[in-house]
């Protein structure tokens, strides 16, 4: 086995001016490691003005995401030796205006998830002297999969529409707004279809499918919103009548 | 909302308009999508196949010759595979759009997509059936 | 926030999409490979007229063909939007799609009553 492995790194100096362009670096191919052990080697060894984001490196942070062969991946969950011979080409996650090097401006993403108001939303508030919400394990496992999300952005490198259309609400957002949908103590279903039924909310979505491919935690958010479709065209039917029985 | 986030230093790449040739993921999603316009054709067809009916004897054996034409029948196979591939990715996709869940146990997405498959096959013999014993 | 008119599409979309996938498979074999190729014996005109003119089987075709176009329209609209990034045409668009299906669907009107 080779004891060398080639990572062709996307460069972008913004105070250099001119064009984003890749630069080798020769990193020990070593079983253990991942690309983000690689870039850690580059920064401390070889060229240390390289940027870039990491912080667990175990898979739940959500801060590597990169490309990697022009798919998004964690830089901490991917195997070194998986691409072995090489070279691996590392890019900043698809998308998103790159910053500097491999680091994005995750900002677009950041007032998205604010946007489908993340918090358990009520009608009316119950007082604490009535005690606790209740849940039960069956009402839990109705929206579990949608919590488990770690804002990762990986999914929106992977979807071609928000590519396409930088206003798309986007899947991670829209997922997360089925978790609180879902959540029997959340009284904002309407109040979030009002908001998200519309062309950059669910409509846009083709249900191309690679968010859920790219999700490093198996949140599925194609089905999410897939769910969100039929639930909004029901509210849509549901209002047509309700309408015109005025 | 939809206010695009603005820097001058920042480098921002722009989606070229075949993207999707660029790996087999999205060459697929595309063709598809794509299917639908053999979805269309079929409706066509089936509209020709009544104004046929409609107009009489003649206009129909017309009709007959006409599909028996080894072009048309090339085509149509090409337009049944087109067909398959629009079934086959919608029923394996079903399972995404129908949660049904008993307790804290939900049906698994094979058991939906299975039923699907189980519904298409028992309808097209049914069609079948129905078409040979006339 | 602007109501869209897209959940009514998507769900002409759907049900043409379902309707189409379960049934238009083996039609098109039935028609257009297994009769031509005489793997089964082609139908009298008056067996198939029987069958395809009656007044059930009328409706249901005519269910098949419109929804087939509508699943057409909405699909195709936002292909153009995907795949050729024409989205800035997009009133053009739809209305050539959901126009042609409309018109689609009244001539399958025309033609099967």
């Amino acid at each position: 086995m080779p004891t060398n492995i080639t990572l062709q790194v996307l460069r972008y100096l913004p105070e250099d001016g001119g064009e984003p362009v890749f630069q080798d670096y020769e990193v020990p191919l070593r079983a253990d490691w991942v690309v983000l052990d690689a870039l850690n080697h580059i920064k401390d060894h070889i060229d240390g003005t390289l940027s870039y984001r990491w912080s667990c490196r175990m898979g739940v942070c959500g801060s590597c995401g990169m490309m990697i062969n022009g798919t998004p991946v964690l830089t901490c969950a991917a195997f070194l030796e998986s691409f072995a011979p090489g070279p691996i080409r590392v890019e900043p996650l698809a998308h998103f205006p790159v910053v500097r090097d491999l680091v994005v401006e995750a900002t677009d993403f950041v007032n998205k998830i604010k946007d489908v108001k993340p918090w358990i939303v009520r009608e009316t508030e119950k007082p604490l002297s009535e005690g606790e919400f209740r849940q039960t394990p069956e009402e839990l496992a109705d929206f579990k999969q949608y919590t488990m999300c770690i804002n990762c952005m990986l999914c929106y490198s992977a979807c071609p529409v928000y590519g396409l259309e930088p206003g798309f609400t986007g899947p991670a957002a829209l997922a997360l707004a089925q978790r609180y949908n879902l959540d029997n103590r959340d009284q904002g279903n309407q109040e979030r279809m009002d908001l998200l039924s519309n062309d950059e909310g669910i409509w846009s979505c083709t249900m191309v499918g690679e968010c859920s491919e790219a999700c490093p935690k198996g949140v599925d958010p194609a089905g999410a919103i897939q769910r969100y479709k039929l639930a909004g065209a029901a509210d849509w039917w549901k209002s047509l009548i309700t309408r015109k029985g005025k | 909302m939809a206010y695009t986030l603005h820097h001058p230093k920042w480098h921002r790449d722009s989606k070229p308009i075949f993207w999707w040739v660029r790996n087999w993921a999205s060459i697929a999603f595309i063709l598809r999508e794509l299917t639908s316009v053999a979805v269309a054709y079929f409706a066509v067809l089936l509209i020709l196949v009544y104004r046929a009916l409609q107009s009489g004897p003649e206009a129909w054996a017309a009709l007959v010759s006409m599909l028996a034409n080894p072009t048309m029948i090339a085509f149509h196979v090409f337009a049944l595979c087109t067909l398959l591939y629009h079934s086959i990715t919608w029923f394996n996709l079903s399972p995404k759009a129908i949660v049904i869940r008993l307790g804290r146990w939900r049906i698994p997405d094979l058991l939906i997509a299975g039923g699907n498959y189980a519904a298409w096959i028992f309808i097209s013999a049914m069609i079948a059936l129905a078409y040979v014993a006339s | 926030m602007n109501k869209s008119n897209d959940p009514f599409w998507w769900t002409l979309f759907g049900a043409g999409g379902a309707l189409s996938a379960m049934l238009v498979p083996i039609l098109l074999f039935l028609i257009g490979v297994a009769t031509p190729l005489g793997w089964i014996d082609a139908p009298s005109y008056a067996a198939v007229s029987g069958l395809m003119l009656h007044p059930i089987v009328r409706i249901a075709a005519f269910s098949l063909i419109s929804l087939s176009f509508f699943h057409w329209a909405h699909r195709f609209r936002f292909t153009l939007y995907d795949g050729l990034q024409l989205k800035h045409l997009f009133q053009l668009i739809a209305v050539i799609c959901y126009g042609g299906a409309l018109a689609g669907s009244i001539a399958a009107a025309y033609v099967i009553w």
